[in-house]
């Protein structure tokens, strides 16, 4: 039902991103590809292969299928506080992974608080190290992630909808069959696959929470390749791998997708239906228990950050305002470009679009870095570009988190609207000020922040890039940690983490501002 | 006058053809079976739907590739019709400039507009304050500023009451006949053909017909409206 | 190069700005790891007391640890801007050499390295023995080797050979020390070992953190909590087989615009101005008979070390690391 002459443009705009985007994917791979090496891929990389699906698989079920009931608790229930809950509850998926393992350990590790109490109950302690380690790391990191796209698909139901099952005497049970269980077919792949695809490229959670080289994943395999053996066509073989199972996952996910098509509702902010008794308390614990498990690590985190803040040293400043920098550029291009990518798909529907804003998740951050390095080399020297490229590369490994927050909004938007403003001639500016803004604030908002926390702990490219003074924060802590100086890498980790959050929730807090 | 010239719209599982005309000024119910394509038929003409074969002429002029906004029409979708996100005046305002820059006269106009439908003072509300009624009036005092040539209704009162209805019909009427609008309004109701339209175009069976004078159509039915009609 | 970042387009042009300006002096450029550059490494230190001399400008380029050197220098060839690459270790050198891109040091220095240590391409900089570091008021029986050790329920945590260089330290160590037994240690030691970190920093975090009662660091490691933090609880075990030695190198690239600078900065590494830096920023011992600080007294002193030669290490590399990973596989 698309039209023709008006939507041209966009459609334009979003192939040159999703060209960009392949050319920043693919691209690099195939020039690191071009490199001296060989191909051959031993037995070693395919257990690598096995155990980074199984891992991912495990790790990506065990989060939605956690996601589902929490999100639905935080989705019908009103409590005081509940919106600062929902927003913290989104922290872990922003924390740097060194520091998510560290704040996991803190609880869940041979001395940590859960092992503490197992003990004063006189049970055994329990070992985190092994796959149900990294299995229970992922879950920290990605709940939160898991949660909100469902959350936000609770929230799509339009409030007239439940009113509708209310008139009509729909228990519990038939509300979940009507309303929420095609909601959630229609959210559940994507979040799946979002979550899969990021465990995919796990590395230093499965490493260090594996317990030995068992937990080999195929990013680990790629470090290896490029960094001891200097093999960089096997490191660009293995990369490819990596982006078959991302394309092979996403296939997967759009055979499971089923759009919801509730149609549009009025707008009005209701309160979707709570139903009492036995729920209340289960919907209770539920939030309790989630907030436990993502919050208490975070506390440890900041805990422990507290003791070195007296003890900074002075080059964190910089360290500072150069992340803050990237982060602003990186979540300004980033979410302008998932935008037009969801403009563009809600309005003619493009598989090879979706596509290509999924292939960052698989992109393996290392052979990005070097492939940029060995393509800019020529032409630029790398200290001086560090800045540019740690932007760009954070635009482009946050974009699929965006997009995938945008996109149904925007569909729901086309289809709701769509018509009409092509019928009043709201095309370009116009279209984007008194449509598109207005309807899709809540996810922007959302998405921008993801953007901005994710550019900021990124640590991924930099190092290779940074010269003697142009950390970013996360390297800082890096270079801190490499360096005994552990205190005072907790307490930059911890003014990472509020810094991350705060420029997250700023941006959160201004979607649902606009949004209401 | 409007012209379908051998129109053909597909869709997987669907064909309808159309090839009439419609005098210019004339008042003109599409009347169906659900499913038989009333409202693709009005899609096509709106623009949002392209014709697979055979062009759609306004006063002799080409329509068929115009992007939706830029053809001499305004349509009232069954639902829709106003963006939840915008006061009732912006919504009417989006009418005369999609950039939403109105000069004090456009103001004035939008004022008159909303008076003319009876919400005067409802201007500055959000859609959701308002009644299905008064959200209705709201949509058709858009038209009456846009002053298009056609009018297109896809059954946008559906939903309300048959004394609101009848209203609603009466100032559809009135907005046409100030607008000098060629109306082309789909509805599964005879009693709003007969007290609207005074001519009809039956489509079922895949063909929308040339529009015929009402009453006479619903005297003398045939085949295929008697099987619509079920009498 | 020290500017204040004023966004990231305006900072490349500021830099560019900067490199002009400063073109009339000769720039050393040295490729090193990331942690010697740092502020609180020895890069300041030694800038300063080489460029009060020199009549130069000496500039750090970092490239994350000694591995990503090694794959930096092999990526940009014969092209690469640097002049000194300061920082692979005896693990990487033999591969550095195959490159062909190093040009022979002609130093003359003495190192004072606990074994003969020399080779034509690269000068010592600094070195340590890899050890298992304990908290003293928490670890009451110490085990005194890798036999012990694998004895012991006493739990270890290691860093990965194919992501750290002290994990690969850790496997040359225990080949050097058992030869064709080194398969049978390994398993020994599976049940010892808590985790496999990618980095040292993550290992040594997990063992602060009380993660487990010991660590694969360096004997140096108390020395950095004994000053820096007024911290005697931390100490290494001495193990009766010997420790194996960490040397960390620095050599000149044959394609250097400034060979004579080059040559300079190669004999300022072995000369007191440097080497007295090093104790207490890098954590290690100075490759000269320069003197270290108190706290180093303390610190234990293995009567034997182990050093496979390069050409050794790279060729038991990859034999070592099947074995390892076999022998850890549960």
């Amino acid at each position: 039902m698309a039209s023709r002459a008006g939507q041209v443009r966009p459609a334009l705009g979003a192939v040159a991103i999703a060209a960009a985007l392949g050319g920043v994917t693919l691209g690099t791979a195939f020039a690191v590809a071009l490199q001296a090496g060989s191909f051959a891929l031993s037995p070693a990389d395919w257990a690598a292969l096995r155990f980074t699906i199984l891992q991912a698989a495990l790790s990506s079920a065990l989060s939605c299928a956690l996601a589902v009931p929490v999100a639905r608790a935080l989705a019908r229930r009103r409590f005081v506080g509940r919106g600062l809950l929902v927003t913290l509850m989104g922290a872990p998926f922003l924390l740097p992974v060194i520091v998510a393992v560290l704040g996991v350990l803190a609880v869940f590790g041979r001395s940590g608080l859960f092992n503490d109490l197992l003990a004063l109950l006189g049970l055994p302690r329990l070992s985190i190290y092994g796959l149900h380690g990294v299995v229970l790391a992922h879950v920290f990191l990605n709940l939160p992630l898991a949660t909100r796209m469902i959350l936000q698909g609770w929230q799509a139901i339009p409030a007239e909808r439940f009113r509708l099952a209310q008139s009509l005497s729909m228990g519990p049970g038939a509300v979940l069959r009507h309303l929420e269980l095609p909601m959630l077919r229609a959210t559940l792949p994507g979040a799946a696959v979002a979550v899969f695809v990021i465990c995919l490229t796990s590395f230093a959670v499965a490493l260090t929470l594996g317990g030995g080289p068992g937990a080999t994943t195929v990013e680990l395999a790629i470090y290896q390749a490029l960094r001891f053996d200097f093999d960089p066509a096997r490191a660009a073989a293995l990369s490819a791998l990596q982006f078959g199972l991302c394309a092979g996952a996403v296939a997967l996910g759009w055979r499971a997708l089923q759009a919801p098509g509730f149609g549009a509702g009025l707008g009005r902010r209701l309160a979707i239906p709570a139903p009492g008794g036995w729920r209340r308390a289960a919907d209770a614990l539920v939030i309790v228990l989630a907030a436990g498990f993502l919050l208490v690590p975070l506390g440890a985190v900041l805990w422990r950050g507290l003791w070195g803040l007296s003890d900074l040293p002075p080059g964190l400043g910089a360290a500072l305002a150069r992340s803050v920098s990237v982060a602003l550029a990186s979540t300004l291009l980033t979410t302008s470009a998932a935008l037009v990518l969801a403009l563009a798909v809600a309005a003619r529907g493009s598989r090879l679009i979706e596509v290509a804003a999924m292939l960052p998740l698989a992109a393996s951050a290392l052979v990005l870095g070097t492939g940029l390095f060995l393509i800019l080399r020529p032409w630029v020297r790398a200290e001086d570009v560090a800045l540019p490229v740690t932007i760009l590369v954070n635009a482009t490994l946050s974009l699929p988190f965006v997009y995938r927050l945008i996109l149904p909004q925007a569909q729901a938007m086309q289809a709701d609207f769509g018509r009409l403003a092509d019928s009043l001639s709201l095309t370009g500016t116009a279209r984007l000020r008194w449509l598109v803004l207005p309807r899709l604030s809540r996810p922007l908002g959302f998405g921008a922040g993801i953007a901005a926390a994710l550019s900021m702990g990124d640590l991924g490219v930099i190092t290779l890039f940074a010269g003697e003074s142009g950390a970013t924060l996360p390297l800082y802590v890096h270079r801190l940690m490499g360096a005994y100086r552990m205190d005072a890498a907790a307490a930059a980790a911890l003014i990472l983490v509020a810094v991350s959050f705060a420029l997250f929730a700023l941006f959160d807090l201004w979607g649902r501002r606009a949004a209401s | 006058m409007l012209h379908l010239d051998h129109l053909l719209l597909t869709e997987p599982g669907f064909a309808l053809s159309a090839d009439l005309t419609v005098p210019k000024g004339a008042r003109v119910a599409v009347i169906g079976p659900s499913g038989a394509g009333k409202s693709t038929l009005l899609n096509a003409i709106a623009g949002f739907m392209a014709p697979t074969a055979g062009r759609i002429l306004w006063q002799g002029a080409d329509l068929t590739a115009l992007p939706p906004g830029d053809r001499p029409l305004t349509i009232l979708f069954q639902d829709q019709n106003l963006f939840p996100h915008l006061t009732v005046a912006q919504n009417l305002g989006l009418g005369l400039s999609p950039r939403l820059r109105l000069s004090a006269d456009q103001h004035k106009a939008i004022d008159r507009a909303l008076d003319r439908v009876g919400l005067a003072t409802l201007g500055p509300r959000l859609p959701s304050q308002l009644s299905g009624g008064q959200q209705g009036r709201a949509a058709l005092a858009r038209a009456l500023l846009r002053a298009r040539p056609m009018l297109l209704l896809d059954e946008p009162f559906a939903a309300l009451g048959p004394a609101l209805k009848a209203d609603m019909l009466d100032l559809v009427s009135e907005v046409a006949a100030e607008t000098e609008a060629t109306v082309l309004m789909v509805t599964h109701d005879p009693t709003d053909a007969k007290r609207f339209a005074d001519q009809t175009i039956l489509v079922a069976d895949g063909m929308a017909r040339p529009p015929q004078d009402t009453a006479e159509l619903f005297q003398n039915p045939s085949q295929a409206l008697k099987d619509y009609l079920g009498s | 190069m020290k500017i204040a970042f004023l966004g990231a387009g305006l900072a490349a042009g500021v830099t560019a700005l900067a490199t002009m300006a400063a073109a009339e002096t000769p720039v050393l450029k040295v490729l090193t790891y990331d942690s010697f550059a740092t502020e609180w490494g020895p890069g300041p230190a030694v800038e300063k007391a080489f460029e009060a001399d020199c009549d130069c400008d000496l500039q750090f380029v970092t490239a994350g640890d000694g591995a990503a050197l090694l794959s930096r220098i092999q990526m940009e060839g014969a092209t690469s801007e640097a002049d000194v690459v300061l920082g692979l270790d005896t693990n990487l050198t033999a591969a550095a050499s195959a490159t062909g891109l190093f040009a022979p040091h002609g130093q003359t220095w003495a190192n004072s390295l606990p074994v003969a240590f020399a080779d034509p391409n690269f000068v010592p900089f600094d070195w340590g023995w890899f050890a298992f570091v304990y908290d003293k008021t928490k670890l009451t029986t110490v085990p005194a080797s890798f036999e012990e050790l694998a004895a012991s329920d006493v739990k270890i945590v290691i860093q990965d050979p194919r992501s750290s260089t002290p994990g690969l330290g850790l496997l040359m160590w225990v080949k050097a020390a058992y030869g064709d037994k080194a398969a049978e240690i390994w398993k020994g030691l599976a049940d010892n070992i808590v985790t496999v970190t990618p980095g040292w920093s993550e290992a040594y975090g997990l063992f602060l953190e009380g993660e487990a009662d010991m660590v694969l660091s360096y004997t140096t490691s108390p020395a950095y909590h004994l000053i820096a933090e007024s911290d005697d609880t931390k100490a290494a075990a001495a193990f009766t087989e010997g420790h194996y030695l960490q040397v960390e190198v620095a050599g000149k690239l044959a394609a250097t615009d400034q060979p004579e600078l080059a040559d300079k900065f190669l004999a300022f590494i072995g000369s007191d101005a440097f080497q007295s830096v090093i104790p207490t920023t890098n954590w290690m011992y100075p490759a000269t008979a320069a003197a270290v600080p108190d706290g180093f007294s303390t610190l234990i002193k293995p009567e034997k070390s182990l050093l496979l030669s390069a050409a050794d290490a790279a060729a038991a590399r990859d034999a070592a690391l099947a074995e390892w990973q076999a022998a850890l596989a549960k």
